[in-house]
């Protein structure tokens, strides 16, 4: 018999609905995939007891023919988000051992969906990295291996946890978050979908703060299709978040198959600097190739203020951060160092709570928000950010999409020593400008490099036009021919 | 009313300006559903929301919108129909997210105008800088333990505006004449109870001084959180005297925050203020920014009352009140209600007297507002009624309403029950007089000598013979016909 | 762009997050380095450019004044690293 896990979203629920297998018989056949996977460690609380249950009500619900669009369907969560009664750490000492008594939007709808959660996703700490390597709880280790190198690799971050389990196949799919790019850019490292909605589409209420107005939830998944089926479940208006978009949800899967014939498609010419990678913009060419066969037209255009993106983010991300991540104080949860008095507690309590790279986020954030700095920091960054905005506003004036890498680079060692942050940062160079503009972004497995590794390319639509990021998405997919996974047996 | 510090130097004038916060009535709080009231047990009235926890997430209460333009309104001031909410970002043990969420640059309402009645009947303007709405903060209580402070988020997220006044007031008295129009205001409005003493208004005081003539402004201290108009008034004159004595004595004055401490009548530095503050103002971007119509001002402008100093206006006009006594009416809007239905139809001078002074003297002493006033406004004007139709002298309308306010009974019963009617009927006077006369033929002697003084003695008399109820006028008038021919 | 010591423990403490003495000079240089680094944007044109403070272009939506939240006393302490009678508490703090 063919392993459970191995089945696509789609796939499972269809077969789920002939009584093909049970849910519970899904579930713990991915229970049983993380058992084996431990040393990913993709995982910071696994809950499998917790899987059990659901899968069981699952499988009455779908024997009394009410099921939910994902009934059934094993989930990763990433532990950014908020689940009643389960701890939830954002990857940091400062939150272990916190259990919230509330469950965030998107996990509840999740679960109003009939989907199982199967445990709580390793990340970076308070999502901020892009290799999953700032976790409290250890690195997450990717699936894949390169052909060059013994070493391990990183999954990407700071979704890296969701990116492991659903290209290791030890989830179905798995919730992501977006702030500059911490859906696409892990998607891209370990060969599988991942999509950002448009900023507004998925609540942010219950979902650990990093940077407020940046963050997004979205899924992560290893085929178009699947990334459609589980958006439109987790997205839609939610009254308790205030920037939640008061808009009716597409039916994102039927705009699948529906080809990319006549649309314009942009590609912009700032995201070709010298000394790009060859092979990422070898793959991008194929790419453009597969659009112009599909009958797509080809739009050279200009995102004149794209080298502005990074620095603005790393302005703006930080300066919300650090006032985001003031509530971990060690009063009211988490983690408390004693002090002599209310001032020392804190000092302490986030000295040791906090991790380097997140205390550094904190700091830059306190500084450019700092009397005397915050019209040369703070207010200059949102005025390039509109800037930027509203290069994508001209560009979708002449186009229905854009097409560019997703990452500079494949995955990297995980012991590569990235010992200069800027380094580090220059992972979201292409993902940060969609971000900043919060216009929906996604990235799609497109192939292989020559060390065996996959790279992705990214697509970004207008706001709100998620149905034509999919029809993009899917366009990709067929050409490039992937999955390139390693189906377990 | 000029205030002046005399110093060993020269004269002094104090500068103030005041920042109350007034909680908005709503039922819930600013940004959560929990319930705003004031005096549940610790924490109860708390969502995640107020306690900071992760991923929570503001929403805007749309009443307080309402009332804070209402407020602006009633303070004739410019009402912003686009304003940012601003994280105010610092760190205190009651602040559960670690800022507060306030309004910067762009508050809600704008520059207005609020006028004092000085006692002398003159009027002042003291210009309003700014309101804006933030939410409060929770409670430190320190006397719980002696090695805790216990945090009580009940009034975390509790909505206040901010109501910043320029430093236009000259003296305590003004600042005490400032927030008792305030709250008047606010109290017409409907939109804060102004109760000081639950902290649903609160008070920091800016205080500087400079020597008379002078036009900049020095350096001013900000004595914080003062919870009632009196202290408020103590604690600008202390603060006052401090500084013109640092000065005098060749000191210097730091900005600062201070404590008032009503015990001792001293101000004091906070030493949780002490390090410095840089609050890091910054667009809070959970919260777009808040935007309204024409419309929507104009539906409020529409259903505000007439406020105090309208009123003051048309009761001097309508009623021939002096503005002192008009003043005093409209302070209150009940007290002016009642008023208006009292002398509605009948002499205002004579309805203002039996409110201000009858009325409002029962009211203190048992400590009652108007609304649980013993006489009603209907049963009042009744009383003046029958004063004015000679049914009752003043003396027995007093004697009357004494009654009403033991017994809670109407006018015409307490007069038909006590038989009070004035006697108005000549021969029964008459009759009383003539044995009077006839009893004391020395006096009526004395009188036609020239001691006419004894007409006194003689209305007396006969008042006692009546039982009182003799028309005292009337009285006089036969005595004087008798005793003069 | 270069910050020194001073400057980082003035921020630290703002952030109230305890730096130790040693690692001041460490921590200066990193910041250093990421703040010369976004000072680039000092080049960009942004004369008129209103600012994007947020990340969406929608209305704020009011919430109607009803009380449906609270009451949830044990649920707001269940975390709590130190609580006492309904309170949670912390180190006395002076005024
Ligand atoms: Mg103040
Ligand atoms: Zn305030």
């Amino acid at each position: 018999m063919t392993n459970l896990t191995s089945f696509t979203i789609a796939d499972a629920r269809d077969k789920l609905a002939k009584k093909e297998f049970t849910a519970l018989e899904l579930t713990n056949a991915h229970i049983a995939a993380m058992e084996k996977a431990k040393a990913l460690n993709a995982f910071i609380t696994p809950t499998p007891d917790i899987a059990r249950a659901r899968a069981k009500e699952s499988d009455a619900r779908l024997q009394a023919g009410k099921a939910g669009a994902l009934e059934g369907i094993p989930l990763g969560i990433k532990d950014l988000f908020c689940t009643e009664g389960v701890q939830t750490t954002a990857a940091s000492h400062i939150l272990e051992g916190f259990v919230p008594q509330y469950e965030s939007t998107v996990s509840q709808k999740l679960r109003d969906a009939g989907s199982v959660m199967l445990g709580k996703l390793n990340l970076d700490e308070f999502a901020m990295g892009s290799s999953n390597q700032t976790s409290y709880f250890g690195p997450v280790k990717s699936p894949w291996k390169a052909k060059s190198l013994a070493d391990d690799l990183v999954p990407g971050g700071s979704s890296g946890g969701s990116a492991a389990a659903v290209s290791g196949y030890l989830a179905m799919g798995a919730t992501g978050t977006d702030t500059g790019g911490s859906i696409r850019q892990p998607a891209a490292f370990c060969g599988i979908v991942g999509v950002k909605p448009t900023y507004g589409r998925c609540s942010r209420w219950g979902v650990v703060a990093f940077a407020s107005s940046l963050d997004q939830a979205g899924p992560m998944t290893r085929t178009v299709r699947d990334a459609a089926i589980m958006l439109k479940v987790m997205c839609g208006h939610d009254a308790k978040d205030s920037t939640s978009a008061l808009l009716p949800v597409p039916d994102f899967e039927a705009a699948l198959g529906k080809g990319v014939k006549g649309l314009r498609i942009g590609i912009p010419k700032e995201y070709r600097p010298d000394g790009l990678n060859g092979e990422v913009a070898a793959l991008w060419d194929k790419g453009i190739q597969w659009m112009k066969d599909a009958g797509a037209t080809i739009v050279d255009i200009s995102l004149p203020h794209t080298s502005s993106a990074l620095p603005t983010y790393y302005i703006v991300a930080p300066a919300e951060a650090s006032s985001n991540l003031a509530r971990y104080d060690g009063v009211r949860y988490g983690q408390r160092v004693e002090g002599k008095s209310l001032d020392e507690m804190y000092g302490k309590t986030r000295a040791a709570g906090f991790g380097t790279e997140v205390k550094r986020r904190i700091l830059i954030g306190t500084y450019v928000l700092s009397a005397g700095y915050y019209d040369a920091y703070y207010l200059k960054a949102q005025k390039v950010r509109a800037l930027i905005a509203k290069d994508f506003t001209d560009a979708f004036e002449k186009v229905d999409a854009i097409l560019t890498p997703t990452a500079p680079t494949a995955a990297f060692g995980l012991n590569d020593k990235q010992d200069d942050p800027v380094a580090m940062y220059l992972n979201d160079v292409f993902t940060v400008p969609a971000s900043l503009a919060g216009i929906p972004g996604a990235s799609v497995p497109a192939g292989l490099n020559s060390d065996g590794l996959p790279l992705g390319l990214q697509v970004l639509t207008k706001r709100w036009d998620e149905e034509t990021l999919f029809r993009v998405c899917q366009v990709i997919e067929d050409a490039a021919q992937f999955p390139f996974l390693k189906v377990p047996a | 009313m000029s205030y002046i510090i005399k110093g060993e130097t020269g004269d002094w004038e104090v500068v103030i300006g005041l920042e109350v916060h007034a909680q908005v009535i709503s039922k819930s709080k600013l940004f959560s559903g929990a319930s705003a009231e004031f005096g549940a047990s610790p924490n109860e009235h708390v969502s995640f929301i107020d306690a900071g926890m992760p991923g929570m997430l503001p929403v805007i209460n749309e009443r307080c919108v309402e009332q804070a333009v209402r407020t602006g309104l009633g303070l004739k001031a410019k009402i912003n129909q686009r304003s940012v909410f601003a994280r105010k970002n610092y760190f205190y043990a009651d602040m559960p997210q670690g800022y507060q969420i306030s309004q910067y640059d762009q508050p809600i309402v704008g520059e207005g105008t609020l006028i004092l009645d000085m006692p002398d009947g003159a009027t002042r303007a003291i210009g309003i800088e700014r309101l804006h709405l933030e939410q409060d903060a929770g409670k430190s209580v320190h006397d719980l333990s002696p090695t805790k402070t216990m945090i009580d988020l009940n009034r975390s997220g509790v909505p206040l505006m901010e109501i910043v006044s320029k430093p236009d007031l000259r003296s305590p008295e003004e600042a005490g004449l400032y927030l008792k129009k305030l709250r008047s205001i606010l109290r017409y409005l409907g939109t804060c109870d102004g109760n000081m003493e639950e902290g649903s208004m609160r008070c920091d005081a800016n205080v500087s001084v400079r020597p008379v003539g002078s036009t900049d402004l020095r350096t001013r201290c900000e004595i914080k959180n003062v919870n009632s108009v009196r202290f408020v008034m103590m604690a600008i004159e202390h603060e006052a005297m401090r500084h013109v004595d640092v000065y005098e004595s060749g000191g210097k004055i730091d900005q600062e925050t201070r404590l008032y401490d009503s015990n001792k009548n001293e101000t004091r530095t906070m030493r949780s203020k002490e390090m410095a503050h840089d609050y890091r103002y910054f667009p809070d971007p959970d919260l777009l920014p808040l935007e309204f119509d024409d419309a929507f001002v104009a539906k409020i402008k529409s259903t505000l009352p007439e406020l105090p100093d309208d009123k003051k206006a048309r009761f001097i006009s309508a009623y021939g009140l002096s503005a002192y006594d008009a003043g005093v009416l409209v302070a209150e809007q009940d007290n002016a209600l009642y008023f208006e239905e009292v002398a509605n139809g009948r002499d205002a001078k004579l309805a203002n007297n039996w409110v201000t002074s009858n009325l409002f003297g029962v009211l203190n002493a048992r400590n009652v507002p108007i609304t649980e006033s013993p006489v009603s406004a209907k049963n009042l004007g009744r009383l003046l009624d029958l004063i004015a139709d000679n049914t009752l002298s003043t003396r027995l309308a007093k004697e009357a309403f004494e009654i009403m306010v033991e017994t809670g009974k109407d006018a015409d019963t307490v007069v038909t029950e006590r038989g009070m009617k004035q006697i108005t009927d000549t021969g029964a006077i008459d009759a009383a007089i003539d044995q009077i006369i006839a009893a004391n033929a020395d006096k009526v002697e004395q009188y036609r000598a020239g001691k006419v003084q004894l007409i006194g003695w003689f209305t007396g008399q006969v008042m006692k013979a009546t039982q009182g109820q003799a028309a005292p006028a009337l009285c006089q008038e036969l005595l004087k016909k008798k005793l003069e021919v | 762009m270069s910050l020194d010591k001073a400057t980082i423990r003035r921020v630290a403490t703002l952030a109230r997050i305890e730096v130790p003495d040693a690692e001041l000079e460490a921590t200066a240089t990193k910041l250093s380095g990421i703040l010369s680094w976004i000072a680039q944007l000092s080049e960009v044109n942004t004369d008129d450019v209103l600012p994007m403070s947020g990340g969406t272009d929608l209305k704020l939506p009011w919430r109607a004044d009803v009380i449906n939240d609270g009451g949830i006393v044990d649920k707001v302490l269940a975390n709590a690293p130190e609580a006492q009678d309904g309170f949670f508490s912390v180190p006395k703090v002076v005024e």
